[in-house]
């Protein structure tokens, strides 16, 4: 450590950080979340079995097999048999794909409305933004399960309508984000040297911001999914969804009179719901810390 | 440094050091710090940010952060050891006997009480005084530290108040309970330049007219010739020297002080005076990870380092000709030792 | 006086809203296809186009839409909101029966989120790393993904079925219909007690989570600094300097899931047989009784409204800065 005698003052030692790249970054606090990882192992699982489960046990999950209410283990039913006698695992199997289809198409579809409001709130400020941010705070106030009920209601219970009544009323919360982070971003230097060089205001909004304000999006989209399937869950469990499939909700919905005599009926779909959902919260607060460290500068 | 031996000092800090645990190891924030503060006088600690002034305060205070703690020396406050003294008694002795402003007034006010309550709060808890008298107590504060219009404003809420008001708010709930000594780190840093020098004849008059001894913390060195008779400049967690304001400026003795001095070149000449570049410190402050070694810390930016200053760190060493000034070098500039 | 401004500015804000909500779902009623006639004639096991057609005439659907609707808003302005085909009631006296017993369910839901939350928040924030700071991320991730159906069930399960705690199903024992007063609010209170609690298990976990990560920020602030070198004690800057300044984001956070809570309310009376808008509009919805439909929405909305409305005052108490508009 000492130079030689006579040589001239010595710079400060300096220490510089290796620069990481962001998205290394990201990626190593997102695997050092044990939860997140447990979730995500878990809703990997969900998913497989969703996918290939009903391929694997090619049975109908309304057709009546066997003696109903019989206890999960016995006579070779794994997770028993409901009121009607039909297999309680291929109930979930299917019931699986079709709860987590629609959650996840109609979290998209919330997402996508939910990004064009708030961008073009966001962006073009002045009178769109009022009219905008009116419509949004409207349906805020609609109680959102309600509206989906009259909604399906209306136009019959089908896949299709349920996952678009789902769709329409649960963007809110994707707007007010992402109008939160166009109006920060769209004051920022980079933003203005872009529009300077003469970039057009579609580009400005689709290649310039929006890909800075992904990272909150992303993690209410992540969020989203969670609650796209709770609130399906929901109207099945009413009744309201499509007859002519199963769903985790309708397996509860139906077999809800019977608590007293079956419980594990009730119970199992809904662990089922539970533990998906759960991951789903966790690989999502996960993917927060992640993707928004409190070092951001705000 | 000579204490007259039948008075002792209001605060006599003798060899504090302070150590913070974080998760890579200990780090020594506080190395060996000693100085004494009579009754009344006013002080300046000076350096550069991260050398420790603050942690000092700080430490004096008991408010050091969850990680860091006293790992050596005695802090005695009116003979009492306040390293040692019970959690109750630090708090008994805080606003009270001891009281502390912070740089920040824009936030160091709670936004949701009024002006009024946050000083009555401070009478109330030390003094037992009841809520209005407390209230009128207030009133009268506000017009010690020149609020304008005391009685009406003493409703209003911090938001209500410029930056400046706010600063003499702080001064206000600090100096309620006639404290012995008060602490004021950076209180201008943050205000207007126009804002400061009131904010420094504030605390000085008040200061003289209660007895409160003051020690300020400060990287300007304005302020210090504005503020204090005494100051004790630091770097890298230690003390490196120590004297009258006037004999500091005048002749520093170490590389350091001598740096900062250079780098305000008209606080001993002209003002308007043409610089042709402006003088700076070369290098950068050692990292924290390096303080309390056993060797002077201050070596890779000085340009009279030698062996000795690489193998052991500096004692201290008092300045003939004048009095009361000591510093911490091994090869001090002065009228011996240089070379 | 700029307090009384706002309200009077939020109040005509919040009535526009509702409005547009009536405009909105009479709109969509119509588009639907099928109507009560179709019901009514279901009911009836078919009936010829002719009979089809005096039905609609007598309900007034054969008049041009925008006159229907013009007729109705007129109405709903009166407070008349129609007549129930499928339960030949007024609608308005339908939904007076039905009303005070969500609103008892939503309001009470919320104030056992607050509460609890808080408090749990609270002492959490304090340790941070603590048995009760974990276990209420713990609580907070179960609240928030399980389906509160579900949860209603199995607390029903648990605590009415196998250990005959509480109530199975309603909000009265009507053999206490003599009982003296007192003694027909405990009851209340009982059956309200598992509802409340479902209800409330989504939010608290939100409530508590939001509590703990303010008070974590306010707990960090330099007026917090200041007051402990003024020499409070813990106890004095967490209860009285930090909790006001962090109350702010969660009252905040509740006034906006109230359209939660009134959605979840729905499945919570279902599941709990509680006498309110939920199994109410259940029932409509299925029988395609318009009228109804669309009170019920407008009632919710209106819930909803109120809800936001008191959240309001409610922070205007806290934070004074809202009060002066300034910050």
């Amino acid at each position: 450590m000492k130079p030689a005698a006579d040589s001239a003052p010595r710079r400060g030692a300096e220490i510089v950080d290796k620069a990481q790249h962001p998205l290394r970054e990201m990626v190593v606090i997102f695997l050092a979340n044990r939860a997140a990882m447990v979730a995500s192992i878990v809703l990997s699982i969900v998913v497989l079995a969703a996918i290939f489960g009903p391929m694997l046990h090619p049975v109908d999950p309304f057709e009546m097999v066997w003696a109903p209410f019989t206890p999960p283990g016995q006579d070779g039913f794994v997770l028993g048999t409901d009121y009607l006698g039909r297999d309680m695992l291929a109930a979930l199997l299917n019931g699986g794909r079709v709860s987590l289809t629609i959650g996840l198409v109609a979290a998209l579809m919330s997402v996508f409305i939910g990004i064009s409001f708030g961008a073009l709130a966001g962006f073009y400020r002045g009178l769109v933004e009022e009219v905008l941010m009116r419509i949004t705070e409207f349906f805020q106030v609609l109680p959102t399960l309600l509206f989906s009920m009259v909604i399906v209601a209306l136009f019959g219970a089908s896949l299709e309508v349920v996952t678009i009544a789902i769709g329409v009323v649960s963007w809110t919360a994707v707007a007010r984000i992402t109008r939160a982070e166009f109006l920060r971003i769209r004051e920022l230097e980079y933003v203005t040297a872009s529009r300077a060089a003469g970039a057009s205001n579609v580009t400005l909004m689709t290649r310039v911001i929006l890909p800075n304000a992904l990272p909150p999006i992303i993690v209410q989209a992540a969020l989203m999914v969670g609650s796209a399937i709770l609130f399906e869950a929901g109207l099945a469990f009413l009744g309201l969804s499509d007859p002519n499939v199963v769903s985790w909700g309708q397996i509860i919905g139906s077999n809800r009179p019977y608590i007293l005599d079956a419980g594990f009926t009730v119970t199992i779909p809904g662990l089922a719901i539970f533990v998906t959902v759960l991951s789903i919260s966790l690989i999502g607060d996960g993917l927060n810390d992640a993707l928004n460290p409190k070092l951001r500068a705000r | 440094m000579t204490n007259s031996p039948s008075t002792a000092p209001l605060l006599d800090v003798r060899n504090l050091s302070v150590q913070f645990t974080t998760r890579g190891g200990t780090v020594t924030v506080l190395d060996d710090i000693s100085f004494t503060l009579e009754r009344g006088e006013r002080i300046s600690f000076v350096g550069e940010s991260g050398c420790g002034k603050s942690m000092t305060a700080l430490a004096l205070m008991g408010l050091l952060p969850a990680m860091g703690r006293v790992s050596g020396g005695q802090v005695l406050f009116k003979g009492e050891d306040l390293t040692t003294a019970s959690p109750a008694r630090l708090r008994r002795l805080r606003g009270n006997e001891i009281s502390m402003i912070f740089q920040e007034p824009m936030t160091s006010l709670n936004p949701v009480f009024t002006i009024g309550q946050q000083i009555s709060e401070v009478l109330r808890l030390h003094r037992g005084v009841d809520n209005a008298e407390a209230r009128d107590r207030s009133v009268e504060l506000l017009q010690a530290v020149r609020i304008p219009d005391a009685a009406a404003r003493v409703d209003d809420y911090p938001h209500q108040l410029s930056g400046g008001q706010r600063q003499r708010v702080m001064i206000a709930i600090a100096l309620a309970c006639e404290p012995e000594i008060l602490i004021a780190d950076e209180p201008t840093t943050a205000l207007d330049v126009t804002v400061q020098a009131e904010i420094f004849a504030l605390l000085r008059d008040l200061g003289a007219k209660l007895d409160t001894a003051i020690i300020l913390i400060t990287h300007d060195m304005g302020a210090v010739a504005q503020m204090s008779e005494r100051m004790l400049v630091m770097y890298a967690g230690r003390r490196v020297e120590e004297g009258q304001v006037a004999n500091v400026i005048k002749a520093p003795a170490h590389p350091y002080t001598r740096g900062l001095i250079a780098c305000v070149p008209h606080i001993t000449s002209d003002v308007g005076a043409l610089v042709d570049t402006l003088p700076e410190i070369d290098g950068i402050v050692p990292p924290i990870t390096r303080f309390g070694r056993d060797e002077c810390l201050f070596a890779p930016r000085c340009a009279k380092a030698a062996d000795e200053c690489w193998s052991a760190k500096p004692q201290q060493s008092d300045i003939a000709g004048h009095s009361s000034h000591s510093v911490s070098c091994w090869h001090p500039f002065g009228t011996e030792g240089s070379r | 006086m700029n307090f009384l401004r706002q309200t009077a500015v939020r109040l005509g804000y919040a009535i526009a809203l509702l409005l547009a909500v009536v405009v909105l779902n009479f709109v969509l009623i119509h588009i639907a296809p099928g109507d009560i006639a179709d019901t009514i004639a279901g009911d009836m096991g078919g009936a010829t186009e002719e009979v089809m057609a005096k039905i609609r005439a007598d309900y007034g659907l054969d008049k041009p839409f925008i006159v229907q609707l013009g007729l109705y808003m007129g109405n709903v302005v009166r407070f008349d909101f129609g007549y129930s085909f499928f339960f030949n009631t007024p609608v308005t006296s339908l939904i007076a029966e039905r009303l005070p017993a969500t609103l008892l369910l939503v309001f009470s839901a919320q104030l056992l989120a607050l509460v609890v939350g808080v408090v749990l928040g609270v002492i959490s924030a304090q340790r941070p790393n603590g048995m009760l700071s974990h276990f209420v991320t713990l609580l907070a991730l179960f609240g928030y993904s399980a389906p509160v159906f579900w949860t209603g069930i199995m607390l029903l399960i648990g605590l009415s079925l196998m250990l005959p705690l509480f109530p199975v199903a309603g909000m009265v024992d009507a053999r206490l219909m003599d009982a003296p007063m007192w003694r027909q609010y405990l009851d209340v209170l009982h059956h309200l007690l598992l509802p409340a609690l479902t209800l409330a298990s989504i939010f608290l976990a939100l409530y508590s989570r939001l509590c703990r990560a303010s008070m974590l920020e306010v707990l960090g602030a330099d007026y917090i600094r200041t007051a402990r070198a003024k020499g409070l004690t813990e106890r004095e800057i967490v209860y009285k300097h930090a909790l006001k300044n962090s109350l702010g984001p969660v009252v905040t956070l509740a006034g906006l899931q109230f359209s939660a809570v009134v959605s979840g309310a729905v499945l919570v009376e279902t599941v709990f047989s509680w006498p309110g808008l939920g199994t109410l509009a259940l029932q409509s919805i299925l029988a395609r009784d318009t009228p109804t439909i669309l009170g019920i929405l407008f009632f919710s909305a209106l819930v909803v409204i109120v809800g936001n409305l008191l959240t309001d005052l409610v922070l205007r108490l806290i934070d004074p800065r809202i009060r002066s508009g300034g910050g």
